[in-house]
């Protein structure tokens, strides 16, 4: 079967802009994308679009041309952009298309995000008693892991120090500042272990992809970039998720293990295969983790690999070029698809000074969330 | 033993009137177990007891060892939370009761610096408020003997 390609990417930064709603901020997106790609918007067939909180994606025909285009709203949680694309994708593959869009943008309140307990089928007095936190989940999971695999405090700075130099080099990031590891550690703590500099925040942003099939791809002379893979799981038996009341003592696996292997098996490649990860890096250890549960080592390794650099972008496995979602913040419809289109960036040898050296042909994106969700892309040149 | 009923709650002590958070969540006995839930099928112990046929009750042991923990360290936007508007930070744990679940808690009668995986944790309950005249009641797990 011939490949699903993406020919057009954009972005609006991340962080804050006043002034400018979160569909702008797409519709932004979608203006360079399609410059990037050199089409114009008529000749988009299709869309789907993601937002958790910044309105419905399909009122942005209004400014982009009523054509009648198909567009299609998803709202998925954190998976919104990852289940945007993984729809364009399955359109185009299907034959029915052979140009679509996939877009996803948002824009969140100041501050951490504020979830109600009716929205996730919990008892009012959950929320009452002030357990609805991610920062506490977040907080709670990665202590137990480094009691388990023996992750120093040190990791979790490291981690954060990376994104933030990385993110110099990344102009739609929003953080980009140089943060010692002594101030990460010594900063005040938000939730245990994690000090303020090992959260990301609640963002605004806008991202674009455009998916062509491969013989539309090729009319476009563009490089093809080929979408090997695109996989989204939700949560087995016995994994830990945010909001849990309870938890089974009988571990169990993880969405993201699942979207992993899927996404592995479809592309047919493996993980020492990949050139360059973008990681779900919500907070710092969240990239520790995610380095295991995607297959990149063992538990417990990522110790010496943040020691050594490996994950640097001179590494063995450059993570979180961008400076992911620690130094780009979330906006939740957007993140998924900003991995991607670093990817995008990434094997078209366009990262400037965060360019993963070595020119890289196959890129990894992964995204997790609530209420246990994962989606996984592969990218190959 | 009732572990579901229509009784009041509410205790008094030191003079003051003490109401759990929500009702169906203690046994009405003393000192209080935490009311599970048992899956008829399956035998999987969860907590709270969930809504439904699914489940039966199921009162959970009173003591565990610690799974995992945070401390908060700012004050939860309200609503949901319905706690004091002077906040001090909290322990939160995850307890595994041996043989039933892990459940979610605060901690209390331990200071942040010595809270330790592992450690022998009992029920307990602890005030939302602590300053409130008539506070409600949270579960919470603190050193085995220690007074709540």
């Amino acid at each position: 079967m011939s490949d699903v390609c993406i020919v057009g990417i954009g972005i609006h930064p991340f962080g804050r802009t006043e002034g400018l709603s979160g569909l702008d901020q797409g519709v932004f997106a979608v203006r360079q994308s399609l410059a990037d790609a050199g089409v114009e918007w008529p000749a988009i067939e299709f869309a789907y679009g993601g937002s958790d909180a910044a309105g419905n994606p399909d009122t942005m025909v209004e400014r982009l041309g009523l054509t009648g285009v198909q567009f299609i709203n998803v709202r998925n949680g954190c998976a919104a952009g990852g289940s945007a694309l993984f729809s364009t994708q399955m359109a185009i593959k299907s034959g029915e298309f052979d140009l679509g869009l996939a877009v996803g943008f948002d824009k969140h309140p100041r501050g951490a995000f504020n979830a109600l307990p009716s929205e996730y089928n919990l008892p009012e007095w959950y929320g009452e008693a002030g357990y609805m936190i991610t920062t506490q989940f977040f907080g709670a999971k990665i202590t137990r892991y480094m009691h388990e695999h023996g992750i120093s405090k040190t990791s979790l700075g490291r981690v954060s120090e990376k994104a933030f130099r990385n993110a110099i080099h990344a102009p739609h990031a929003w953080r980009r500042e140089p943060v010692d590891l002594q101030t990460i550690m010594d900063a005040p703590l938000v939730s245990d272990p994690y000090t303020k500099f090992m959260f990301c925040s609640p963002a605004e942003g806008g991202v674009a992809l455009i998916l062509a099939s491969e013989k539309k791809a090729r009319e476009l002379g563009k490089p093809l970039i080929r979408l090997k893979a695109a996989a989204m799981r939700t949560r087995p038996p016995g994994s830990f998720e945010v909001f849990a009341p309870s938890i089974d003592i009988a571990r169990g696996g993880s969405a993201t293990k699942l979207a992993s292997a899927a996404a592995f098996e479809q592309a047919g490649v493996g993980p020492e295969d990949i050139a360059v990860a973008q990681l779900q890096d919500t907070e710092a250890g969240a990239e520790i983790m995610h380095m295991a549960e995607n297959g990149f080592c063992r538990d417990g390794e990522q110790e010496a690999w943040l020691a050594e650099g490996r994950s640097e972008i001179g590494g063995t496995l450059p993570v979180n070029t961008d400076g992911g979602c620690l130094a780009c913040g979330e906006p939740i419809g957007a993140s998924g698809l900003r991995q991607v289109y670093e990817n995008v960036v990434q094997l078209r040898g366009h990262g400037g000074g965060r360019q993963a050296p070595g020119d890289p042909k196959t890129a990894y994106s992964h995204v997790y969330g609530a209420p246990g969700v994962s989606a996984v892309t592969i990218l190959q040149r | 033993m009732p572990l579901k009923g229509t009784q009041d709650f509410s205790r008094i002590r030191n003079g003051r009137t003490m109401r759990p958070i929500a009702q169906g969540l203690f046994t009405d006995e003393m000192p209080p177990r935490l009311i599970g839930g048992r899956n008829r099928a399956t035998g999987r112990i969860v907590f709270p007891f969930p809504p439904g046929d699914e489940f039966e009750p199921y009162p959970l042991r009173r003591d565990g060892r610690l799974w995992s923990f945070t401390v908060q360290r700012y004050r939860p936007k309200s609503p949901p939370y319905a706690g004091p508007e002077g906040f001090r930070p909290w322990a939160v744990g995850y307890v595994e009761l041996p043989g039933e679940t892990i459940v979610e808690a605060r901690l209390s009668g331990v200071a942040f610096e010595n809270i330790a995986i592992g450690m022998p944790l009992e029920l307990t309950q602890v005030p939302l408020d602590p300053t409130a005249e008539e506070p409600v009641m949270i579960h919470a797990f603190g050193p085995p003997g220690a007074a709540a």
